[in-house]
């Protein structure tokens, strides 16, 4: 190779070197992608609406205000109005619920985040690939990539995604990927109370989502959209939309 | 800034994503896609009446196509990264496309086709105007200064195929933006495999409208009388396509309503209430069934010129208002209510900001600055090529 060669290639490698780079997930030492397989595991029956999850998260991730990566709703279901529940989630339900303004019926909580789809829409749309789904499963955004378009907005079926203010691009849960690849849970996981969110790692055989996938009734949000979603829901009624 | 909410919302849905900037993309795209069509007609389909029309359609769809991906970069959070989709293009993604089907169009169809037509007249021009002109001219040329019949021959072959090429890529333009739109599972007032096609008919309906209004315009400016057999013919299909455009968006319309799924009775509530007015009363209305009705008569009743004039004027201007609606109805009116159907949201205009009125009023008009620039350059009008040693003045 000349110098005359040499000088044109490096400044095209070093331009090129930006882009093999992106969509690799943050580096962290000792831990192996292809030997886990992360989901969630949500029992509805154990929440008890005290949004310590939605703080927590917004503490850990740094989430500006008025912007949820996680957040609870709360579903107050009359006899007759199953398709037609009240639902509300005040400031996503990070300093609990007030009363309900109507008294009766069935009422229970619903912590909603990221469904770490398998085949999830947001990536399919993005027109740089900075969203990406990680060896591992996590649905992960560059955010030194991602151009602010906000079509994986659009296409997430779940309303998981927000336009950071500060940074101008997506944003949504990484599932604590900086904790749970250090062998830590999860930030919504770590405050929970009763234990409603278990991060799940579902190539673990160890793992008791395994026992509880094969003796409870689990299901996901929205089936029909086929999106392989690996948040599973544990005493999901049928109103939840 | 609150923003007014009605039943429940996912608490990230309450702000809109998409601004009025996303509706001008696909309706300025749209008249590009119909602008050219309309050219096509002359050119491939040998319909000798739109002549008089043929090259302001080419300089319209070049002047619009210009400005077409600028509300998009103005409404990126990172514009300095959308050349990104050319070096990194994500394949399963619509929107990668973009870039590439932009970039086809402009310049292997559009830009090529109007350089093989105008050749001559660059040519002529670069020999008989002076000063800067000269120059211009010289370098539009691209060094090709042979004008023999045998030459001019060949381009007109080639212009001729660009055409036929240029057909199916205008459809791919403006059926991609609406596969954009379409292929959103997320999304049910999106979510049509007829989304392309309607997009496809509407294009074509505002770029035959533009062109039928611009000429008409143009003609009365530069004081000369109207080719009425070529309005009529223009106003003919204007009236056909809108016709078949109706009837999908009828056909879509109908089927959601007899189908009823889980999310029709939000849909519902919401052209009901919040798409009241943009929906039914200015798109459907006003914007469509109002023109469709106008230019019907014209095809059945023996109307005097004047009043046919009149008539498309009011036709062609209302066939844009309606356009304009279903672009907004479909890009906001899709994200007024929440995806869980419990919920509406508000769209809260801003005036004065990087995405806000002004910015659309701006890039609204900015088409038309383009054109005329087109226009003084290469003009469009036949009369001037049998007098080339004053084109240029």
């Amino acid at each position: 190779m000349t110098r005359r060669q040499l000088l044109i290639l490096l400044p095209a490698a070093a331009v090129a070197w930006e882009h093999i780079l992106a969509g690799t997930p943050e580096a962290s030492p000792n831990y192996t992608m292809s030997e886990h397989w992360w989901g969630m595991l949500m029992d509805i029956t154990k929440c008890i609406g005290c949004g310590s999850c939605v703080r927590a998260c917004q503490l850990e991730n740094h989430v500006p205000d008025g912007y949820y990566r996680t957040w609870v709703e709360r579903y107050q279901v009359m006899d007759w109005t199953v398709e037609t529940p009240h639902v509300d989630s005040p400031d996503g339900g990070k300093n609990g619920f007030p009363p309900p303004k109507e008294v009766g019926g069935k009422n229970f909580f619903v912590p909603k985040m990221c469904n770490q789809c398998a085949d999830s829409p947001c990536t399919q749309v993005c027109p740089v690939g900075a969203t990406f789904v990680t060896p591992d499963g996590v649905v992960l955004v560059d955010q030194k990539y991602c151009l602010g378009c906000r079509y994986c907005v659009q296409a997430c079926p779940y309303g998981c995604r927000f336009i950071n203010p500060a940074t101008e691009t997506a944003n949504k849960c990484t599932l604590c990927y900086h904790r749970i690849t250090k062998g830590l849970t999860t930030a919504c996981c770590e405050v929970c109370p009763t234990g409603t969110r278990q991060l799940a790692d579902l190539k673990n055989p160890k793992d008791p989502i395994h026992e509880f996938l094969k003796t409870h009734s689990v299901q996901v949000l929205k089936p029909h959209l086929a999106t392989k979603s690996k948040c599973f829901y544990y005493g999901l009624d049928g109103s939840v939309r | 800034m609150q923003i007014p909410v009605e039943g429940f919302m996912y608490p990230n849905e309450v702000e809109l994503q998409w601004s009025v900037l996303i509706v001008l993309y696909p309706f300025l795209t749209g008249l590009v896609a119909g602008a050219f069509i309309l050219a096509s007609l002359e050119r491939v389909f040998r319909v000798e009446a739109v002549k008089p029309t043929y090259r302001l359609a080419l300089l319209t769809a070049l002047a619009f196509l210009i400005v077409a991906p600028l509300p998009l970069q103005l409404h990126l959070g990172h514009p300095e990264r959308s050349f990104e989709m050319y070096l990194t293009p994500h394949a399963s993604s619509a929107m990668a496309m973009f870039g590439f089907v932009y970039l086809w169009y402009l310049l292997a169809v559009l830009v090529l086709e109007i350089w093989l037509d105008y050749r001559h007249d660059i040519v002529v021009l670069s020999q008989t105007t002076t000063g800067w002109r000269r120059l211009l001219y010289r370098m539009l040329t691209l060094g090709s200064t042979n004008v023999s019949a045998r030459s001019l021959a060949i381009d007109e072959r080639v212009g001729w195929i660009v055409t036929v090429i240029g057909i199916p890529s205008a459809f791919l333009l403006h059926g991609y933006v609406g596969f954009i739109f379409g292929s959103i599972k997320a999304n049910p007032w999106w979510s049509s495999p007829l989304m392309p096609v309607v997009f496809i008919f509407s294009a074509m309906v505002s770029g035959i409208a533009t062109v039928m209004l611009l000429y008409m315009l143009l003609s009365r400016l530069r004081g000369e009388p109207i080719d009425m057999r070529c309005v009529d013919t223009v106003a003919k299909y204007l009236f056909y396509t809108f016709i078949i455009d109706f009837s999908l968006e009828m056909l879509d319309l109908i089927h959601r309503i007899y189908e009823a799924d889980e999310s029709f009775r939000s849909l519902d509530f919401m052209v009901h209430t919040k798409l009241y007015f943009p929906h039914i009363v200015v798109q459907i209305l006003l914007g469509t069934v109002t023109p469709i009705v106008l230019l019907a008569l014209t095809q059945v009743v023996k109307l005097s010129e004047t009043l046919r004039k009149r008539i498309y004027v009011v036709a062609g201007t209302l066939t844009l208002v309606g356009i304009f609606a279903m672009r907004w109805n479909v890009v906001i009116g899709g994200q007024l209510f929440s995806k869980s159907f419990l919920g509406y949201t508000t769209y809260k205009m801003a005036f004065a900001t990087r995405e806000g009125l002004l910015t659309a009023i701006v890039l609204s008009i900015l088409p038309f600055v383009f054109l005329w620039i087109l226009v003084k350059l290469l003009p469009p009008w036949p009369e001037r090529h049998a007098m080339p040693a004053t084109a240029g003045d």
